[in-house]
């Protein structure tokens, strides 16, 4: 065992602290290249990863950068700055510890390049692009240890992809650097291990204490749950009396524009006027800080939030997180709800607060699978080429390389360790020429290959590629902020296509507040309070996350029971009369139903693949039936079931399940569908091939750019084999359209479809009735609503 | 041809669903704003390399649309090539092009992106007079109503005006959809080029110039007329 120096042994002992025993382990193995510890929130994380670097910095007389900490949010590392310069100020150190994020002023930015501390905090895209400078070499020839926090968030994104081929350069530029990696409870340890080390190495794996199981259960409300929608409101008087009974609530919500009618009515209801915030990652980073700083203060009761509060700042005075709609997904529930209660060894307590009869049975499955610890998640596949494509720019940004050098390199990395020397040449070529069929650009290359080098052709290409960094990329955003008269300050930001439905003297909720649309002005919506008035509401691009398939998986087997004495009362006699009038879905059958309501026929598909499998299913009946001449007008989907809606009944349903045939559609019409040109305007932006953000470009150039769906339909047409196609394929089998998980679902029932014709709408159908997102079938439909719009406004204008 | 006809100026005229205006009468196509070689010109300014298929793309719907109307007088309304440069269209392009304009007369206003002499046959203009009509690069605020009041009716002898340069679109059904602007004035073109973005009709660049009862005509498998939407969200 590594004995802690004596400073470090006083400054334990004086706050009658101890060294958690995976702290201790942390120290004794600091010389293994890669280690990976996963504790529970609460558990010393932080602190367990610096210690190594602390204990080798406290022998003094180091120059240079030792140590640099990766954390996902930039929030966070001005926070962990502070936390670790107290000890380090108590023990007098001889250690200058320093952020550096998109937030850090230019000045400083370059200081820190001239003159680097011993600890950097910094974030993946902050590193990113200072590897893109001349002089990366030099201000990381001496790293000697690089700590990635939360790295589990990470590995699931291609933030996280970014981040190891970043590392990987860093273990060229600084040979004998090691990795820590801090993770909260994962399902597979091994794999963020593997993900984390650098390729062959080995990286063992310490585990913290766990804990003690958390104190989870259904909140218990008068009201029942509404039949369909979110939201929870339903439930307000009961969580307003949880808020009181605790010290600090964190109230979780799915999405940002639940959180926002939630906060309002919760407001409402307030009659104490307990002071109450909400925090999301669309309010201005001003609003987000205020939250952030009175919660650490102790002067708020109760933040209503979403995932921006799933990372960050250990509050210990949170004893209570409520979770509002299904968590969809077990582990992010547990992470969540380690947010509660950050002092070690003490329970978590959590509420879940289902906001329809469906999310009862969900999150009765979800407390069971925490109470079983058992945890779900999809392994991801091999890191994606466009994040290989922005890694190739950026390297070129750096200096001339040599291919077969970079190619060894990225293959270091984790998730790229299978890359063939072929799809890296793609990449490469890509880069290079635009990878086309046509060879068009001999001539204009991006990168051309001088004496065995690659190098930029025009060196001040490296200034648009720095600023089209990073892999995030969300919805065209517009800032929103007070008008000029009013200050002018910002409050946040809203989609571009929701602004664009907006005209003057409209009204929307943005940070619980109701504001009115003035006008734009410098590419911000100007706005004006506008208490009282009813809202529209904020549309945000807040992922609609699918249901896993482990947590679907649990919800099927709950059905198969003989009676659910689990359940509330209400849901209970809801699942019975369904298996009176109907039958309840199996795990190894597809049931469909069909029946007649609303003067249309129905059908209605219970796959339980999560909501967006299910979207892609609607898609492909509907163009089946399309074809087939069965008239289907719509559809809508959840995370269970898929309901479609037409002029004519479907006689043979089984029959519209042929997997061929369904994946026909899929390589055929859905190729053209506007879920796949969402994923290639991603894949586009990370690989560079749409530039957002263009130096010199004028704010208001809107008229110089064209969509990304026009590159797509072009690319379809001329170049189907394109780099960039192909990652979208393969990006949106997984993501969006989900169209594995339809495949596991055909594999699993096998042809075993139960089709039931009924008379009339059966108890599980109903809530779909009530769902939001309804899908006019495409084509013809789309078709006709751009035309009965057009005649319409015609015949409102007198023009017809 | 699912067209949408007009009267602009006692000119029967055609606005075709793929942004071509066709002038039966006067055997007269006019398209605008093709932006030929723009993805060579981000290149070649070492942007992003953009799927080099616009030019062939483009081409290919004019040459459809003139295989359709076969028309004698064949106008781009300016901005034909997206600069100087990139009007050094490769040979393919080159040959394509020429057969389009074999036996018919071409004509190429100048625009602001190609303000010079192209390389190709065809008759230069800043604009261009034909009865009725006057076509040019942009738009000139009231240059088509000397000689009388708009008020009540379309001014006798005021010659109608037809230009480009905008890229109207309007905002329908969720999706931006390039449109024409008509009013008893003047009749503006949407972008024909492929990689051409869009200004929303409703953008008071654009609005300013339109009257009252302005109709926006859509492209897409039919020319339909709405109401051209005023302010800036297309309301």
């Amino acid at each position: 065992m590594c004995p802690l120096p004596a400073p470090f042994h006083d400054w334990f002992a004086t706050r009658g602290w101890q060294v958690h025993p995976h702290q201790q382990a942390l120290l004794d193995r600091a010389d293994a290249p890669s280690l990976l510890l996963v504790a529970p929130t609460g558990g010393g994380k932080t602190l367990a990863g610096f210690l190594p670097s602390l204990v080798e910095l406290a022998a003094g007389n180091r120059p240079g950068l030792h140590t640099l900490y990766i954390s996902p949010l930039k929030a966070l590392a001005a926070d962990i700055r502070r936390n670790l310069t107290r000890p380090v100020e108590e023990m007098g150190l001889p250690v200058r510890i320093e952020d550096r994020t998109g937030d850090t002023t230019y000045t400083r930015r370059r200081r820190q390049r001239a003159d680097p501390p011993h600890i950097l905090i910094t974030t993946p895209e902050s590193l990113a692009l200072l590897l893109s400078y001349e002089d990366a070499p030099r201000i990381f020839a001496g790293l000697s240890r690089v700590i990635v926090d939360e790295v589990h968030a990470l590995a699931e994104s291609k933030r996280g992809d970014q981040l190891m081929l970043c590392l990987a350069r860093l273990n060229r530029l600084a040979p004998g650097l090691r990795r820590v990696g801090l993770s909260a409870t994962v399902e597979d340890p091994a794999a963020i291990a593997r993900f984390l080390a650098r390729h062959p190495d080995p990286c063992a794996i310490v585990h913290a204490d766990p804990g003690p199981d958390p104190d989870i259960a259904m909140l218990a409300t008068e009201a029942p749950p509404p039949w369909a929608g979110g939201g929870g409101r339903y439930a307000i008087p009961e969580v307003l009396a949880e808020v009181r009974r605790h010290r600090i609530t964190l109230i979780f919500h799915n999405t940002r524009a639940q959180a926002e009618l939630f906060f309002r009515d919760l407001w409402m209801a307030n009659e104490e006027m307990l002071p109450i915030a909400i925090h999301h990652g669309s309010l201005a980073r001003e609003a987000r800080e205020k939250v952030e700083a009175a919660m650490v203060r102790g002067d708020l009761r109760a933040v209503v939030c979403t995932g921006s509060l799933d990372l960050g700042i250990d509050w210990g005075d949170v004893d209570l997180v409520i979770q509002v709609g299904a968590p969809k997904n077990v582990k992010r529930l547990v992470q969540r709800i380690g947010r509660a209660n950050h002092r070690y060894n003490a329970p978590s307590k959590a509420l879940l607060v289902p906001a329809n009869r469906w999310e009862v049975v969900e999150c009765q499955a979800a407390l069971e699978a925490v109470r079983d610890h058992d945890l779900d998640g999809d392994p991801r596949g091999p890191g994606p080429r466009d994040v290989l494509c922005q890694h190739i720019l950026i390297a070129a940004c750096s200096g001339p390389f040599e291919a077969d050098a970079l190619f060894a390199e990225v293959t270091d990395a984790g998730p790229y360790a299978a890359l063939t020397r072929t799809e890296f040449d793609a990449c490469l070529d890509f880069c290079a020429t635009g990878g086309y069929a046509l060879k068009a650009y001999d001539r204009w290359q991006r990168l051309i290959l001088r004496d065995g080098h690659w190098t930029l052709r025009d060196p001040r290409a490296a200034r648009d590629i720095r600023m089209n960094l990073g892999t995030i990329t969300d919805a065209e955003m517009v800032k929103v902020r007070w008008q000029n008269r009013l200050g002018g300050a910002p409050l946040g930001e809203v989609e571009e296509s929701f602004a664009s439905t907006l005209t003057p003297g409209e009204t929307f909720l943005i940070g619980g507040q109701v504001v009115r649309y003035v006008g734009l002005r410098e590419m911000a919506l100007e706005v004006a309070p506008a208490p009282g008035r009813e809202p529209k509401i904020a549309v945000y691009s807040g992922t609609k996350f699918s249901t896993s398939t482990q947590l679907s998986e649990r919800i099927l087997r709950m059905l198969g029971q003989d009676a659910w004495p689990d359940l509330p009362r209400a849901t209970a006699e809801w699942l019975s009369l369904q298996r009176e009038v109907s039958r309840l879905p199996v795990p190894d059958r597809l049931l469909v139903e069909t029946f007649p309501a609303e003067g249309r026929a129905h059908l209605c598909a219970y796959g339980f693949m999560g909501r967006a499998a299910q979207q892609t299913l609607g898609l492909l009946l509907t163009k089946r039936m399309e074809d087939e001449g069965l008239h289907p007008l719509g559809f809508v989907s959840t995370d269970y079931a898929t309901l479609i809606w037409g002029l004519d009944e479907v006689p043979d349903p089984a029959a519209l399940f042929d997997r061929a045939r369904l994946r026909q559609g899929l390589e055929g019409w859905l190729a053209g569908n506007a879920v796949m040109k969402r994923t290639f305007r991603n894949v586009a932006i990370v690989a560079g091939l749409i530039q957002r953000n263009r130096a010199g470009a004028r704010k208001s150039g809107r008229q110089a750019t064209f969509s990304s769906d026009i590159l797509y339909d072009t690319l379809r047409r001329f170049d189907p084999d394109h780099l960039l196609l192909q990652v979208t394929r393969e990006e949106a089998m997984r993501g969006l359209v989900s169209f594995a998980r339809i495949e596991e679902l055909l594999t699993r029932v096998g042809g075993r479809v139960d089709h039931l014709r009924l008379a009339r709408v059966t108890p599980l159908a109903a809530p779909l009735f009530l769902e939001h997102g309804r899908v006019p079938v495409e084509g013809a439909a789309r078709e006709r609503l751009v035309e009965e719009t057009a005649a319409r406004l015609m015949a409102e204008a007198g023009l017809g | 041809m699912n067209g949408y006809d007009f009267d602009l100026a006692g000119a029967r005229l055609s606005a075709l669903p793929t942004g071509a205006l066709f002038w039966a009468a006067e055997g007269c196509l006019a398209v605008s704003d093709l932006h030929l070689g723009r993805s060579e010109r981000y290149a070649r300014r070492a942007g992003a390399l953009l799927p080099p298929y616009e030019v062939e793309d483009t081409l290919a719907r004019l040459d459809a649309d003139i295989a359709a109307c076969r028309p004698r007088t064949v106008i781009c309304l300016g901005d034909s090539f997206d600069d100087a440069e990139a009007a050094a269209l490769d040979e393919r392009a080159a040959l394509w092009l020429a057969r389009m304009m074999a036996g018919r007369r071409w004509i190429w206003i100048a625009g602001n992106h190609d303000p010079g002499p192209v390389t190709f046959a065809g008759e230069l203009r800043a604009e261009l007079a034909l009865g009725p009509l006057v076509f040019r690069h942009a738009a000139v605020r009231g240059a088509s109503v000397r000689g009388g009041s708009v008020r009540g009716g379309s001014v006798r002898g005021a010659p109608g005006e037809v230009s480009g340069h905008f890229h109207p679109k309007v905002r329908i059904a969720g999706r931006g959809i390039p449109c024409f602007l008509v009013d008893r004035q003047r009749a503006i073109l949407p972008a024909y080029g492929t990689y051409t973005g869009g200004l929303s009709a409703g953008d008071a660049a654009i609005c300013g110039l339109m009257g009252s009862g302005a109709l926006a005509i859509l492209t897409g498998r039919t020319a339909r007329p709405m109401p051209m939407p005023r302010g800036r969200n297309g309301q």
